[in-house]
Protein backbone atom coordinates (compact mmCIF):
# COMPACT_ATOMS: atom_id res chain seq x y z
CA UNK A 1 0.00 0.00 0.00
CA UNK A 2 0.88 3.68 -0.80
CA UNK A 3 0.33 6.55 1.42
CA UNK A 4 0.04 9.61 0.35
CA UNK A 5 0.95 12.90 2.39
CA UNK A 6 0.29 16.32 1.42
CA UNK A 7 2.75 19.18 3.04
CA UNK A 8 1.93 23.13 3.25
CA UNK A 9 4.79 25.25 3.22
CA UNK A 10 3.73 28.00 6.06
CA UNK A 11 5.10 30.82 7.44
CA UNK A 12 7.00 29.62 10.36
CA UNK A 13 5.29 28.81 13.65
CA UNK A 14 7.97 30.77 15.84
CA UNK A 15 7.61 34.19 13.50
CA UNK A 16 5.18 36.74 15.09
CA UNK A 17 3.72 37.59 11.83
CA UNK A 18 3.10 41.25 10.62
CA UNK A 19 0.05 42.40 9.04
CA UNK A 20 1.55 44.19 5.49
CA UNK A 21 0.47 48.45 5.65
CA UNK A 22 -1.31 48.35 2.51
CA UNK A 23 -4.20 45.51 4.12
CA UNK A 24 -3.72 42.97 1.42
CA UNK A 25 -2.19 40.22 3.32
CA UNK A 26 0.24 38.87 5.84
CA UNK A 27 3.94 39.94 5.49
CA UNK A 28 5.70 36.58 3.87
CA UNK A 29 8.77 38.29 2.11
CA UNK A 30 12.10 37.52 4.05
CA UNK A 31 10.40 35.31 7.10
CA UNK A 32 11.04 32.25 7.66
CA UNK A 33 9.08 29.69 6.14
CA UNK A 34 8.64 25.95 7.27
CA UNK A 35 6.41 22.97 6.97
CA UNK A 36 2.97 23.38 8.43
CA UNK A 37 3.48 21.55 12.09
CA UNK A 38 0.49 19.56 10.97
CA UNK A 39 1.76 18.16 7.86
CA UNK A 40 5.11 17.06 9.84
CA UNK A 41 2.90 15.26 12.27
CA UNK A 42 0.63 14.02 8.70
CA UNK A 43 4.09 12.55 7.62
CA UNK A 44 5.56 10.93 10.60
CA UNK A 45 2.66 9.00 11.25
CA UNK A 46 2.91 7.81 7.74
CA UNK A 47 7.17 7.05 7.79
CA UNK A 48 5.95 5.09 10.98
CA UNK A 49 3.25 3.23 9.23
CA UNK A 50 5.55 2.07 6.99
CA UNK A 51 8.71 1.12 9.69
CA UNK A 52 5.96 -0.70 10.68
CA UNK A 53 5.68 -2.90 7.31
CA UNK A 54 2.42 -1.80 6.53
CA UNK A 55 3.00 0.50 3.67
CA UNK A 56 5.25 -0.06 0.81
CA UNK A 57 5.84 3.84 -0.29
CA UNK A 58 5.34 7.49 1.46
CA UNK A 59 4.82 10.18 -1.64
CA UNK A 60 4.92 13.68 -0.26
CA UNK A 61 3.01 16.13 -2.31
CA UNK A 62 3.26 19.76 -2.31
CA UNK A 63 1.62 22.27 -3.97
CA UNK A 64 1.98 25.86 -5.05
CA UNK A 65 4.96 28.33 -5.96
CA UNK A 66 8.53 27.34 -6.82
CA UNK A 67 9.76 27.80 -3.41
CA UNK A 68 8.05 25.37 -2.14
CA UNK A 69 10.10 22.26 -3.52
CA UNK A 70 12.12 23.83 0.02
CA UNK A 71 9.84 21.88 1.63
CA UNK A 72 9.01 19.21 -0.14
CA UNK A 73 12.90 18.58 0.22
CA UNK A 74 12.34 18.69 3.85
CA UNK A 75 9.78 16.37 3.80
CA UNK A 76 12.27 14.13 1.65
CA UNK A 77 14.86 14.38 3.88
CA UNK A 78 12.23 13.44 7.17
CA UNK A 79 11.94 9.80 4.40
CA UNK A 80 9.42 9.94 2.41
CA UNK A 81 11.02 7.99 -0.49
CA UNK A 82 9.68 10.21 -3.56
CA UNK A 83 7.84 14.15 -4.01
CA UNK A 84 5.32 15.41 -6.21
CA UNK A 85 5.16 19.59 -6.47
CA UNK A 86 2.14 20.88 -8.63
CA UNK A 87 3.96 23.87 -9.31
CA UNK A 88 1.38 27.38 -9.30
CA UNK A 89 1.62 30.98 -8.57
CA UNK A 90 -2.11 31.32 -8.57
CA UNK A 91 -3.52 31.40 -5.12
CA UNK A 92 -5.06 27.82 -4.22
CA UNK A 93 -7.86 27.62 -2.12
CA UNK A 94 -8.97 24.65 -0.26
CA UNK A 95 -11.04 23.29 -2.97
CA UNK A 96 -8.51 23.36 -5.79
CA UNK A 97 -5.75 22.13 -3.56
CA UNK A 98 -9.07 19.07 -2.72
CA UNK A 99 -9.36 19.09 -6.15
CA UNK A 100 -5.17 18.67 -7.28
CA UNK A 101 -5.23 15.55 -4.94
CA UNK A 102 -7.96 13.74 -6.41
CA UNK A 103 -6.70 14.23 -9.72
CA UNK A 104 -3.14 12.66 -8.33
CA UNK A 105 -4.78 10.13 -6.43
CA UNK A 106 -6.44 8.88 -9.81
CA UNK A 107 -2.25 8.90 -11.08
CA UNK A 108 -0.78 7.42 -8.07
CA UNK A 109 -3.32 5.24 -6.41
CA UNK A 110 -2.75 5.08 -3.10
CA UNK A 111 -4.39 3.23 -0.25
CA UNK A 112 -4.27 6.60 2.73
CA UNK A 113 -4.22 10.01 2.34
CA UNK A 114 -2.72 11.28 5.63
CA UNK A 115 -2.85 15.40 6.03
CA UNK A 116 -2.67 17.98 8.53
CA UNK A 117 -6.54 18.96 10.16
CA UNK A 118 -5.18 22.36 9.16
CA UNK A 119 -2.38 24.60 8.15
CA UNK A 120 -1.01 27.43 10.81
CA UNK A 121 -1.33 30.41 7.66
CA UNK A 122 -4.61 30.32 6.38
CA UNK A 123 -6.21 27.75 9.14
CA UNK A 124 -8.79 26.72 6.97
CA UNK A 125 -9.54 23.15 8.30
CA UNK A 126 -11.05 21.88 5.28
CA UNK A 127 -8.70 20.45 2.56
CA UNK A 128 -8.93 16.69 4.20
CA UNK A 129 -12.32 16.86 4.65
CA UNK A 130 -12.90 18.08 0.84
CA UNK A 131 -10.99 15.54 -0.32
CA UNK A 132 -12.38 12.54 1.07
CA UNK A 133 -15.30 13.99 -0.24
CA UNK A 134 -14.51 13.82 -3.75
CA UNK A 135 -13.25 10.69 -3.81
CA UNK A 136 -15.85 8.92 -1.77
CA UNK A 137 -13.66 7.46 0.51
CA UNK A 138 -14.41 7.70 4.83
CA UNK A 139 -12.61 10.67 6.83
CA UNK A 140 -11.43 10.42 10.28
CA UNK A 141 -10.32 14.13 11.08
CA UNK A 142 -8.47 15.70 14.23
CA UNK A 143 -6.88 12.03 14.44
CA UNK A 144 -5.04 11.35 17.82
CA UNK A 145 -4.24 7.66 17.22
CA UNK A 146 -4.29 6.06 14.20
CA UNK A 147 -4.07 1.67 13.90
CA UNK A 148 -4.27 0.09 10.54
CA UNK A 149 -5.33 -3.89 9.98
CA UNK A 150 -3.78 -4.79 7.06
CA UNK A 151 -5.73 -8.12 7.10
CA UNK A 152 -8.79 -6.11 6.76
CA UNK A 153 -7.97 -3.35 5.50
CA UNK A 154 -9.45 -1.17 7.67
CA UNK A 155 -8.05 2.24 10.14
CA UNK A 156 -9.40 2.63 13.44
CA UNK A 157 -9.07 6.15 14.19
CA UNK A 158 -9.09 7.85 17.61
CA UNK A 159 -10.62 11.36 16.55
CA UNK A 160 -10.35 14.40 19.32
CA UNK A 161 -13.99 15.85 19.17
CA UNK A 162 -15.49 18.64 21.95
CA UNK A 163 -15.69 17.11 25.09
CA UNK A 164 -13.52 13.98 24.60
CA UNK A 165 -12.75 11.21 22.09
CA UNK A 166 -14.85 9.40 19.28
CA UNK A 167 -13.33 6.15 17.61
CA UNK A 168 -14.50 5.27 14.27
CA UNK A 169 -13.13 2.28 12.06
CA UNK A 170 -12.67 3.08 8.02
CA UNK A 171 -12.65 1.17 5.04
CA UNK A 172 -9.47 2.06 2.79
CA UNK A 173 -8.81 3.51 1.52
CA UNK A 174 -9.18 6.74 3.46
CA UNK A 175 -8.61 10.12 3.98
CA UNK A 176 -6.79 11.08 7.62
CA UNK A 177 -6.22 14.37 9.30
CA UNK A 178 -3.72 15.16 12.20
CA UNK A 179 -3.98 16.66 14.92
CA UNK A 180 -0.90 17.72 17.50
CA UNK A 181 -0.90 14.85 20.32
CA UNK A 182 -1.21 12.03 17.29
CA UNK A 183 2.90 11.74 17.55
CA UNK A 184 6.39 13.69 17.91
CA UNK A 185 7.41 14.34 14.28
CA UNK A 186 11.44 12.97 13.56
CA UNK A 187 13.89 15.92 12.57
CA UNK A 188 15.91 15.30 9.71
CA UNK A 189 19.64 13.84 10.25
CA UNK A 190 22.52 14.92 7.97
CA UNK A 191 22.46 12.09 6.35
CA UNK A 192 19.06 11.64 5.60
CA UNK A 193 19.47 15.44 4.15
CA UNK A 194 22.08 14.28 1.85
CA UNK A 195 20.14 11.27 0.75
CA UNK A 196 17.14 13.68 0.07
CA UNK A 197 18.91 15.47 -2.89
CA UNK A 198 18.79 12.36 -5.24
CA UNK A 199 15.01 11.82 -4.09
CA UNK A 200 12.85 12.09 -7.33
CA UNK A 201 10.39 15.05 -7.09
CA UNK A 202 7.85 14.87 -10.42
CA UNK A 203 6.28 18.29 -11.35
CA UNK A 204 2.97 18.96 -12.35
CA UNK A 205 1.14 21.73 -13.46
CA UNK A 206 -2.57 22.30 -12.39
CA UNK A 207 -3.43 22.02 -16.31
CA UNK A 208 -1.64 18.88 -16.99
CA UNK A 209 -3.83 17.48 -14.18
CA UNK A 210 -7.24 18.87 -16.25
CA UNK A 211 -7.65 21.15 -13.06
CA UNK A 212 -9.33 24.34 -13.17
CA UNK A 213 -8.07 26.87 -10.12
CA UNK A 214 -11.76 28.57 -9.79
CA UNK A 215 -11.19 31.52 -7.36
CA UNK A 216 -14.29 31.38 -5.56
CA UNK A 217 -13.26 34.21 -2.60
CA UNK A 218 -11.71 37.36 -2.74
CA UNK A 219 -9.83 39.10 0.17
CA UNK A 220 -11.04 42.32 0.70
CA UNK A 221 -8.56 43.05 3.58
CA UNK A 222 -6.48 41.61 6.30
CA UNK A 223 -6.14 43.06 9.23
CA UNK A 224 -4.61 43.38 12.86
CA UNK A 225 -7.15 42.39 15.28
CA UNK A 226 -8.31 44.77 17.94
CA UNK A 227 -5.77 45.35 20.99
CA UNK A 228 -7.49 44.50 24.18
CA UNK A 229 -7.13 47.78 26.56
CA UNK A 230 -4.65 47.63 28.92
CA UNK A 231 -5.47 46.73 32.08
CA UNK A 232 -4.36 47.28 35.64
CA UNK A 233 -1.82 45.85 38.14
CA UNK A 234 -3.29 45.00 41.26
CA UNK A 235 -1.25 44.65 44.59
CA UNK A 236 -3.30 42.07 46.40
CA UNK A 237 -5.79 38.99 46.58
CA UNK A 238 -7.83 41.63 48.43
CA UNK A 239 -7.79 44.53 46.00
CA UNK A 240 -8.34 41.57 42.69
CA UNK A 241 -11.63 40.19 44.51
CA UNK A 242 -13.04 43.76 45.30
CA UNK A 243 -12.23 44.76 41.70
CA UNK A 244 -14.38 41.67 40.28
CA UNK A 245 -16.84 42.17 42.86
CA UNK A 246 -17.41 45.72 42.61
CA UNK A 247 -15.92 46.88 39.52
CA UNK A 248 -16.44 44.62 36.44
CA UNK A 249 -19.26 42.68 38.62
CA UNK A 250 -18.41 39.04 37.55
CA UNK A 251 -18.45 37.75 40.82
CA UNK B 1 -32.27 34.69 0.60
CA UNK B 2 -32.65 31.61 2.06
CA UNK B 3 -29.97 29.50 4.59
CA UNK B 4 -30.23 25.72 5.95
CA UNK B 5 -28.78 25.57 9.14
CA UNK B 6 -27.22 22.21 9.65
CA UNK B 7 -27.86 21.53 13.81
CA UNK B 8 -27.26 18.82 16.83
CA UNK B 9 -29.54 17.99 18.99
CA UNK B 10 -28.82 16.28 22.46
CA UNK B 11 -31.29 15.26 25.05
CA UNK B 12 -34.16 16.49 23.33
CA UNK B 13 -33.13 20.23 22.51
CA UNK B 14 -31.23 21.70 19.99
CA UNK B 15 -27.98 22.06 21.44
CA UNK B 16 -26.04 25.73 22.21
CA UNK B 17 -23.67 25.95 18.99
CA UNK B 18 -26.94 25.27 16.70
CA UNK B 19 -28.56 28.22 18.34
CA UNK B 20 -25.47 30.20 17.66
CA UNK B 21 -25.46 29.27 14.11
CA UNK B 22 -29.44 30.61 13.52
CA UNK B 23 -27.98 33.45 14.94
CA UNK B 24 -25.18 34.01 13.04
CA UNK B 25 -27.85 33.21 9.83
CA UNK B 26 -30.32 35.78 10.78
CA UNK B 27 -27.53 38.60 10.29
CA UNK B 28 -26.60 37.26 6.34
CA UNK B 29 -30.02 39.39 5.66
CA UNK B 30 -33.38 40.85 6.38
CA UNK B 31 -36.43 38.73 5.25
CA UNK B 32 -33.60 35.48 5.59
CA UNK B 33 -35.72 32.24 5.39
CA UNK B 34 -34.02 29.62 8.07
CA UNK B 35 -34.18 26.12 7.59
CA UNK B 36 -33.33 23.96 10.14
CA UNK B 37 -31.78 20.81 9.76
CA UNK B 38 -32.44 17.64 12.21
CA UNK B 39 -31.55 13.73 12.22
CA UNK B 40 -31.04 11.17 14.05
CA UNK B 41 -33.76 8.63 15.65
CA UNK B 42 -36.18 8.18 18.60
CA UNK B 43 -37.67 10.62 20.85
CA UNK B 44 -35.11 12.52 21.08
CA UNK B 45 -34.97 13.91 17.38
CA UNK B 46 -38.72 13.96 17.28
CA UNK B 47 -39.00 16.50 20.89
CA UNK B 48 -36.06 18.46 19.25
CA UNK B 49 -37.87 19.15 16.35
CA UNK B 50 -41.06 19.63 17.62
CA UNK B 51 -39.30 22.67 20.31
CA UNK B 52 -37.69 24.01 17.87
CA UNK B 53 -40.53 24.87 15.47
CA UNK B 54 -41.71 27.27 18.02
CA UNK B 55 -38.54 28.58 20.37
CA UNK B 56 -36.98 30.68 17.69
CA UNK B 57 -38.50 33.26 15.72
CA UNK B 58 -35.87 33.54 12.94
CA UNK B 59 -36.66 29.59 11.92
CA UNK B 60 -39.41 29.45 9.19
CA UNK B 61 -38.71 25.43 8.98
CA UNK B 62 -37.75 22.57 10.43
CA UNK B 63 -36.54 20.06 8.26
CA UNK B 64 -36.26 16.03 9.98
CA UNK B 65 -34.07 13.04 9.23
CA UNK B 66 -35.44 9.95 11.25
CA UNK B 67 -33.04 7.22 10.45
CA UNK B 68 -30.40 4.89 11.65
CA UNK B 69 -27.79 6.32 9.44
CA UNK B 70 -27.87 9.52 11.49
CA UNK B 71 -27.72 7.93 14.88
CA UNK B 72 -24.18 8.84 14.78
CA UNK B 73 -22.59 11.98 13.47
CA UNK B 74 -20.95 10.62 10.64
CA UNK B 75 -19.24 12.91 8.07
CA UNK B 76 -20.04 10.46 5.05
CA UNK B 77 -23.88 10.07 5.34
CA UNK B 78 -24.13 13.25 6.74
CA UNK B 79 -22.15 15.11 3.77
CA UNK B 80 -24.53 13.52 1.54
CA UNK B 81 -27.66 14.43 3.44
CA UNK B 82 -27.01 18.32 2.66
CA UNK B 83 -26.53 17.75 -0.78
CA UNK B 84 -29.57 16.10 -0.79
CA UNK B 85 -31.11 18.85 1.07
CA UNK B 86 -29.56 21.47 -0.85
CA UNK B 87 -30.43 20.13 -3.99
CA UNK B 88 -34.22 19.93 -3.36
CA UNK B 89 -33.96 23.06 -1.45
CA UNK B 90 -31.95 25.85 -3.87
CA UNK B 91 -30.50 27.79 -0.62
CA UNK B 92 -28.39 30.75 -0.53
CA UNK B 93 -26.80 29.78 2.56
CA UNK B 94 -25.87 26.91 4.37
CA UNK B 95 -24.86 27.17 8.15
CA UNK B 96 -23.51 25.18 10.74
CA UNK B 97 -21.13 25.67 13.80
CA UNK B 98 -17.39 25.60 13.67
CA UNK B 99 -17.85 22.76 16.70
CA UNK B 100 -16.22 20.05 16.01
CA UNK B 101 -19.39 17.93 14.19
CA UNK B 102 -19.51 21.31 11.70
CA UNK B 103 -15.39 21.16 11.23
CA UNK B 104 -16.11 17.74 10.08
CA UNK B 105 -19.22 18.27 7.87
CA UNK B 106 -19.64 20.82 6.23
CA UNK B 107 -16.51 20.64 4.36
CA UNK B 108 -17.36 17.39 3.02
CA UNK B 109 -20.21 18.36 1.96
CA UNK B 110 -19.50 21.67 0.07
CA UNK B 111 -16.57 19.45 -2.38
CA UNK B 112 -19.85 17.26 -3.04
CA UNK B 113 -21.53 20.55 -4.09
CA UNK B 114 -18.36 22.17 -5.64
CA UNK B 115 -18.36 25.28 -3.84
CA UNK B 116 -15.36 26.64 -1.57
CA UNK B 117 -16.72 27.16 2.41
CA UNK B 118 -15.74 29.87 4.52
CA UNK B 119 -14.89 28.27 7.79
CA UNK B 120 -14.31 29.84 11.63
CA UNK B 121 -16.44 33.01 10.62
CA UNK B 122 -16.38 35.58 13.37
CA UNK B 123 -18.16 38.47 12.08
CA UNK B 124 -21.10 38.51 8.64
CA UNK B 125 -21.69 41.88 7.27
CA UNK B 126 -24.07 41.58 4.40
CA UNK B 127 -24.59 38.13 2.92
CA UNK B 128 -21.49 37.60 1.04
CA UNK B 129 -18.49 39.65 3.28
CA UNK B 130 -17.07 37.79 5.99
CA UNK B 131 -14.35 37.99 8.89
CA UNK B 132 -12.41 35.13 9.70
CA UNK B 133 -8.98 35.47 11.75
CA UNK B 134 -5.81 33.53 10.26
CA UNK B 135 -2.49 32.75 11.72
CA UNK B 136 -4.38 31.73 15.06
CA UNK B 137 -6.17 35.13 15.53
CA UNK B 138 -2.96 37.16 15.05
CA UNK B 139 -4.78 38.43 11.36
CA UNK B 140 -8.10 39.01 10.56
CA UNK B 141 -9.30 38.35 7.27
CA UNK B 142 -12.27 39.59 5.54
CA UNK B 143 -13.22 37.84 2.62
CA UNK B 144 -16.05 38.34 -0.09
CA UNK B 145 -17.85 35.25 -1.50
CA UNK B 146 -18.11 35.12 -5.24
CA UNK B 147 -18.67 31.59 -6.22
CA UNK B 148 -21.95 30.09 -6.75
CA UNK B 149 -24.82 29.39 -4.46
CA UNK B 150 -24.77 27.69 -1.81
CA UNK B 151 -22.38 29.61 0.35
CA UNK B 152 -21.27 28.04 2.95
CA UNK B 153 -20.30 28.75 6.23
CA UNK B 154 -19.12 27.57 9.95
CA UNK B 155 -19.46 30.02 12.77
CA UNK B 156 -17.62 30.69 15.77
CA UNK B 157 -19.82 30.32 18.44
CA UNK B 158 -18.26 32.47 20.76
CA UNK B 159 -18.71 35.48 18.26
CA UNK B 160 -23.02 34.68 18.09
CA UNK B 161 -23.93 34.54 21.39
CA UNK B 162 -27.25 32.95 21.84
CA UNK B 163 -29.90 35.34 22.86
CA UNK B 164 -30.78 34.78 26.89
CA UNK B 165 -34.16 35.54 26.23
CA UNK B 166 -35.05 32.46 23.87
CA UNK B 167 -38.57 31.23 25.64
CA UNK B 168 -40.84 28.74 24.17
CA UNK B 169 -43.35 30.89 22.23
CA UNK B 170 -46.16 28.83 21.17
CA UNK B 171 -47.86 31.13 18.71
CA UNK B 172 -45.09 30.78 16.42
CA UNK B 173 -45.16 27.55 15.52
CA UNK B 174 -43.17 26.16 12.26
CA UNK B 175 -43.58 23.10 10.18
CA UNK B 176 -41.96 20.17 10.64
CA UNK B 177 -41.32 18.39 7.50
CA UNK B 178 -39.90 14.93 6.98
CA UNK B 179 -36.98 14.87 4.18
CA UNK B 180 -37.06 12.07 1.53
CA UNK B 181 -34.20 9.65 1.50
CA UNK B 182 -35.51 7.78 -0.92
CA UNK B 183 -33.00 9.77 -2.83
CA UNK B 184 -29.58 9.69 -0.92
CA UNK B 185 -26.77 8.82 -2.77
CA UNK B 186 -25.40 5.91 -0.24
CA UNK B 187 -22.03 5.94 -2.05
CA UNK B 188 -19.73 6.65 0.97
CA UNK B 189 -22.12 5.66 3.68
CA UNK B 190 -21.10 2.59 5.71
CA UNK B 191 -17.38 3.40 4.68
CA UNK B 192 -17.14 4.91 8.30
CA UNK B 193 -18.35 3.35 11.22
CA UNK B 194 -18.67 4.53 15.01
CA UNK B 195 -16.84 2.52 17.31
CA UNK B 196 -16.66 4.42 20.92
CA UNK B 197 -16.61 7.90 22.94
CA UNK B 198 -15.36 8.71 25.65
CA UNK B 199 -16.64 12.04 27.42
CA UNK B 200 -15.70 14.21 30.35
CA UNK B 201 -17.50 14.43 33.38
CA UNK B 202 -21.07 16.41 33.09
CA UNK B 203 -21.12 17.94 36.55
CA UNK B 204 -19.38 20.73 35.54
CA UNK B 205 -20.16 23.73 33.30
CA UNK B 206 -19.33 22.63 29.77
CA UNK B 207 -15.73 24.67 28.85
CA UNK B 208 -17.10 25.83 25.57
CA UNK B 209 -20.19 27.56 27.12
CA UNK B 210 -19.08 28.31 30.63
CA UNK B 211 -19.81 32.02 31.93
CA UNK B 212 -16.43 32.13 34.12
CA UNK B 213 -13.07 29.21 32.96
CA UNK B 214 -10.19 29.29 35.36
CA UNK B 215 -7.28 28.02 33.68
CA UNK B 216 -3.91 26.20 34.41
CA UNK B 217 -0.60 27.18 33.20
CA UNK B 218 2.91 25.01 33.37
CA UNK B 219 3.53 26.31 36.49
CA UNK B 220 1.12 24.37 37.95
CA UNK B 221 4.25 22.24 37.76
CA UNK B 222 2.34 18.59 38.41
CA UNK B 223 -0.88 17.36 38.13
CA UNK B 224 -1.26 16.99 41.30
CA UNK B 225 -0.78 20.67 41.94
CA UNK B 226 -3.24 21.65 39.07
CA UNK B 227 -6.15 20.05 41.25
CA UNK B 228 -5.88 23.80 43.61
CA UNK B 229 -7.35 24.78 39.86
CA UNK B 230 -10.08 22.17 40.47
CA UNK B 231 -11.28 23.30 43.56
CA UNK B 232 -10.86 27.08 42.54
CA UNK B 233 -13.34 26.38 39.35
CA UNK B 234 -15.49 24.79 41.98
CA UNK B 235 -15.78 26.79 44.44
CA UNK B 236 -17.04 29.79 41.58
CA UNK B 237 -19.20 27.37 39.41
CA UNK B 238 -16.61 27.62 37.23
CA UNK B 239 -14.99 25.68 33.92
CA UNK B 240 -11.44 24.31 33.90
CA UNK B 241 -9.06 25.15 31.17
CA UNK B 242 -5.63 24.38 30.50
CA UNK B 243 -2.71 25.69 28.38
CA UNK B 244 -1.43 23.51 25.01
CA UNK B 245 2.12 23.42 28.18
CA UNK B 246 0.13 21.77 30.82
CA UNK B 247 -1.84 19.27 28.70
CA UNK B 248 1.31 18.26 26.67
CA UNK B 249 2.74 17.95 30.37
CA UNK B 250 -0.29 15.38 31.28
CA UNK B 251 -1.42 17.71 33.65
CA UNK B 252 -4.73 17.49 32.46
CA UNK B 253 -6.67 15.57 30.01
CA UNK B 254 -6.46 17.38 26.26
CA UNK B 255 -10.35 18.14 25.84
CA UNK B 256 -9.20 20.71 28.47
CA UNK B 257 -7.01 23.14 26.34
CA UNK B 258 -7.85 26.05 25.05
CA UNK B 259 -6.03 28.00 22.13
CA UNK B 260 -6.05 28.06 18.71
CA UNK B 261 -5.82 24.06 18.46
CA UNK B 262 -7.83 23.71 21.43
CA UNK B 263 -11.30 25.43 22.54
CA UNK B 264 -12.42 28.61 21.74
CA UNK B 265 -13.75 30.39 24.70
CA UNK B 266 -15.03 33.82 25.79
CA UNK B 267 -16.30 33.80 29.35
CA UNK B 268 -17.62 36.69 31.28
CA UNK B 269 -14.19 36.32 33.06
CA UNK B 270 -11.27 34.19 32.73
CA UNK B 271 -8.86 33.70 35.07
CA UNK B 272 -5.11 32.27 34.15
CA UNK B 273 -3.12 31.19 36.59
CA UNK B 274 1.02 30.41 35.53
CA UNK B 275 -0.10 30.95 32.01
CA UNK B 276 2.31 32.86 29.93
CA UNK B 277 0.20 34.04 27.58
CA UNK B 278 2.06 32.16 24.08
CA UNK B 279 -0.20 33.74 21.09
CA UNK B 280 -1.57 29.95 20.56
CA UNK B 281 -3.66 30.37 23.59
CA UNK B 282 -4.05 34.41 23.71
CA UNK B 283 -6.23 32.96 20.42
CA UNK B 284 -8.41 30.95 22.01
CA UNK B 285 -9.39 33.66 25.28
CA UNK B 286 -8.76 37.33 24.35
CA UNK B 287 -12.74 37.55 23.53
CA UNK B 288 -13.31 36.53 26.83
CA UNK B 289 -14.71 39.94 28.83
CA UNK B 290 -12.89 39.82 31.59
CA UNK B 291 -9.53 38.46 31.92
CA UNK B 292 -7.22 37.97 35.16
CA UNK B 293 -4.08 36.76 35.42
CA UNK B 294 -1.88 35.74 38.41
CA UNK B 295 1.58 34.94 37.19
CA UNK B 296 5.47 35.07 38.72
CA UNK B 297 6.67 36.65 35.98
CA UNK B 298 5.88 40.33 35.22
CA UNK B 299 6.78 40.36 31.90
CA UNK B 300 4.79 37.24 31.08
CA UNK B 301 2.49 38.29 27.64
CA UNK B 302 -0.55 37.67 29.79
CA UNK B 303 -0.08 40.89 31.42
CA UNK B 304 -1.12 42.46 28.27
CA UNK B 305 -4.39 41.18 27.22
CA UNK B 306 -5.51 40.84 30.84
CA UNK B 307 -7.67 43.59 32.48
CA UNK B 308 -6.43 42.45 36.01
CA UNK B 309 -2.71 41.32 36.61
CA UNK B 310 -1.44 40.28 39.67
CA UNK B 311 1.83 39.70 40.10
CA UNK B 312 2.86 36.71 42.60
CA UNK B 313 3.37 33.10 43.33
CA UNK B 314 0.36 31.13 42.26
CA UNK B 315 1.18 28.82 45.29
CA UNK B 316 0.04 31.39 47.37
CA UNK B 317 -2.63 33.58 45.67
CA UNK B 318 -4.80 30.63 44.68
CA UNK B 319 -5.07 29.13 48.46
CA UNK B 320 -5.85 32.87 49.55
CA UNK B 321 -8.59 33.21 46.66
CA UNK B 322 -9.95 29.95 48.16
CA UNK B 323 -10.25 31.26 51.87
CA UNK B 324 -11.41 34.63 50.74
CA UNK B 325 -13.41 34.22 47.27
CA UNK B 326 -17.43 34.41 48.50
CA UNK B 327 -19.11 30.87 48.26
CA UNK B 328 -20.96 30.26 44.55
CA UNK B 329 -24.76 31.37 45.42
Amino acid sequence: MKIMVAIKRVVDYAVKIRVKPDKSGVETNNVKMSMNPFCEIALEEALRIKEAGLASEVVAVTMGPAQCADTLRTGLAMGADRGIHVESTAALFPLAVAKLLKALVDVEKPGLIIMGKQAIDDDCNQTGQMVAGLLGWPQGTFASKVVLDKEKQVATVEREVDGGLETLSLDLPAVITTDLRLNQPRYATLPNIMKAKSKVIKKYSPQELNVEIRPDLEVVEVTEPPKRKAGVLVSSVDELIDKLKNEAHVI
Amino acid sequence: ASTLVIAEHEGGAINAPSVSAVEAAKSLGEGNSISLLLAGSGTSLHDAAARAASFHPAISQVLVVDSDKFARPLAEPWARLVHLVQQKGGYSHIVAASNSFGKNVLPRAAALLDVSPVTDVVNISGSNQFVRPIYAGNALCTVRYIGSNPCMLTIRTTSFPVPSALADSKSNEVPVNQVDLSTLDEDSVGKSRYISQTSQDTERPDLGNAKIVVTGGRALKNAENFKMIDKLAEKLGAAVGATRAAVDAGFVPNELQVGQTGKIVAPELYMAFGVSGAIQHLAGMRDSRVIVAVNKDADAPIFEVADYGLVGDLFEVIPELLEKLPEKK
